[in-house]
């Protein structure tokens, strides 16, 4: 069993201090009284009643939230369709292609993504507002969802597949009834990953959204060019509490599904053998 | 599933998908070629339709120009704003590896039952909004900030020091953000490494940190590839953080691109700025998808 050396303490506490201090420091002054960010003048809960009360700032949160809910929910979808045929199709006409399609937007810069997706919404004159931001964000989040499922189709025993189809399961029925059931972590993970993305989304929102579609980063960031204001502290505050419970519930959630399955399958190896 | 899932089936599993991402991602992409390319006149708004069909739309934007192309050249502000993106890019990806290596290798040699928590305690910012994270460094950095609060009840200065809106700034702000994308690799390089490699070398007379340079270092170097690009390939476009941390002397291509098309209104400069951009990161992200491909087939 190995220890904690003195260099391995001192990095581990130095890397996640710089990482967790500037979200603790926001953290903490959402709950200040006063409007100063320098200035300590007590604990309150007046922001967080200021943002309940903000009308523009509940409006945007909602727009996000079905936002993010319906893209990535399409985004699973195709996300995953895009991670088979990557990674059990094979050879087609095309496939260098579309796995370039499927990369590309991985690392291609907000600014351009954004920018050519509006374009093409101007030239087929296509009204812009909460469904072309929905578009873009399917577009960008579903090669993530696909780069999630694929490494767990890569992961996992094609002879399961196989078995079934020997034993006549037809493609679509081996799909639902074996591969499903075992890539569902990875495919429940690509959506939260997708929901994610979609809701933290500046830039291409900012790009592709049209009159009275307005989101919540979008309201954060025109109000933060204003200068510092303890509500968008409180939001913020808000908006890290809900994705921290759902990440860490995700992940607790997925690692008690992968016990339980490898408790079935040694049960079902102990029965067999 | 497997190979033999032909027919129709198979057809409209590759179709849903090609179809989708040739819509949205291809033709976009074209277009922006195509306007990159195009007169001003046609491709600027107003927004009224300009062009009444695609068919059209391409019959204008057909009459080919390269003066957006000329005045990237001609204009400082693009040259500089290319340069200076790669240079900050670059020399906050070098910053960041003297933060991150040490981290990932404090975690990968921690003890096996807490490294999953400490991976999470990475993962978890990397969800949590860019932007909130972005902007919880104003409160920090600004004049009357918590740093320079603390500078000056320490005793340090006596004046505030400007940290917002410079250059300094933007490189604290990248370094942050992208922090766990370069912990990551490196944490997956350095943790598969078989320890038994080190206790060797230390047997066969290495100090603790020759051995250190001669044998893990070198063995984590895909995993400061792949965390530096990255790193480097997204910071390279970033518009977030230099135009919330920098200041008016802080130009990247990002925030130029965004510039150019918000406040100028200009779009074929804009998209000849984007098409610029792609071409000079190209090369990277081609160098990346082979270090990444390579590495895959090394795992088999």
């Amino acid at each position: 069993m190995k220890r904690f050396s003195w260099f391995n303490v001192t990095s581990l506490a130095l890397g996640f201090g710089f990482l967790y201090l500037p979200i603790v420091i926001l953290v903490i002054y959402s709950f200040n009284a006063g409007r100063s960010v320098a200035v300590w003048g007590g604990w309150s809960l007046k922001w967080y009643v200021e943002v309940f009360q903000n009308q523009q700032l509940l409006d945007a949160a909602w727009v996000t939230l079905r936002l993010g809910m319906l893209s990535a929910t399409v985004a699973t979808v195709l996300g995953t369709l895009a991670a088979i045929v990557l990674s059990r199709f094979g050879r087609f006409p095309g496939r260098m292609l579309f796995s370039g399609m499927v990369y590309a937007p991985l690392v291609m810069p907000e600014v351009i993504t954004g920018l050519s997706l509006l374009l093409l919404f101007v030239a087929v004159d296509f009204e812009r507002g909460f469904w072309t931001i929905t578009l873009a964000h399917i577009t960008f989040t579903m090669c993530f969802v696909a780069v999630v499922v694929q490494s767990r189709l890569v992961g996992f025993d094609k002879s399961l597949e196989e078995a079934a189809m020997d034993l006549g399961c037809r493609p679509a029925g081996t799909f639902l009834r074996i591969t499903l059931p075992i890539i569902w972590p990875a495919v429940l993970s690509g959506w939260m990953l997708a929901f994610t993305l979609s809701i933290d989304d500046l830039v291409i929102s900012s790009f592709t959204t049209g009159p009275g579609a307005t989101t919540l980063p979008m309201k954060i960031y025109s109000d933060v060019r204003l200068g510092v204001k303890p509500e968008i502290n409180a939001v913020c505050t808000l908006v890290i509490a809900v994705i921290t419970v759902a990440v860490v519930g995700a992940s607790i959630l997925s690692k008690r599904q992968e016990i339980e399955r490898e408790r079935a399958e040694r049960a079902a190896f102990a029965a067999g053998g | 599933m497997s190979s033999d899932g032909k027919g129709w089936g198979r057809s409209v599993v590759i179709g849903i998908p090609y179809v989708w991402m040739a819509i949205f991602f291809l033709v976009p992409f074209l277009i922006v070629l195509k306007i990159s390319i195009s007169n001003s006149v046609i491709a600027a708004p107003p927004y009224e339709p300009v062009f009444a069909t695609i068919s059209e739309f391409f019959a204008k934007a057909g009459e080919f120009t390269s003066a957006s192309y000329a005045r990237l050249f001609s204009e400082s502000i693009y040259v500089e704003s290319y340069l200076s993106s790669l240079w900050i890019a670059a020399s906050s990806t070098v910053l960041m590896l003297f933060i991150a290596y040490p981290l990932a290798y404090a975690m990968a040699r921690a003890p096996k039952a807490w490294r999953p928590t400490l991976l999470m305690l990475v993962i978890l910012p990397f969800w949590t909004s860019f932007l909130i994270r972005v902007y919880a460094w104003i409160g920090i950095l600004a004049e009357e900030g918590l740093l320079n609060w603390l500078l000056m009840s320490i005793g340090i200065v006596d004046e505030p020091i400007t940290f917002l809106a410079t250059t300094r700034a933007v490189y604290i702000g990248i370094i942050y953000s992208y922090l766990p994308f370069m912990v990551l690799p490196l944490y997956s390089s350095l943790e598969k490494m078989d320890d038994t490699l080190i206790e060797a070398a230390q047997d066969l007379g290495c100090t603790p940190i020759a051995a250190f340079w001669r044998v893990t270092f070198p063995l984590s170097i895909p995993g400061v590839i792949a965390g530096s690009f990255l790193v480097f390939i997204p910071a390279v476009g970033e518009f977030v953080i230099p135009d919330l941390l920098g200041g008016s002397d802080t130009v990247m291509i990002g925030k130029t691109l965004w510039e150019e098309f918000f406040n100028n209104r200009d779009w074929p400069t804009a998209s000849a700025v984007a098409i610029s951009l792609l071409l000079i990161l190209v090369v990277p992200i081609v160098i990346f998808q082979n270090a990444q491909a390579k590495a895959q087939e090394a795992d088999r």
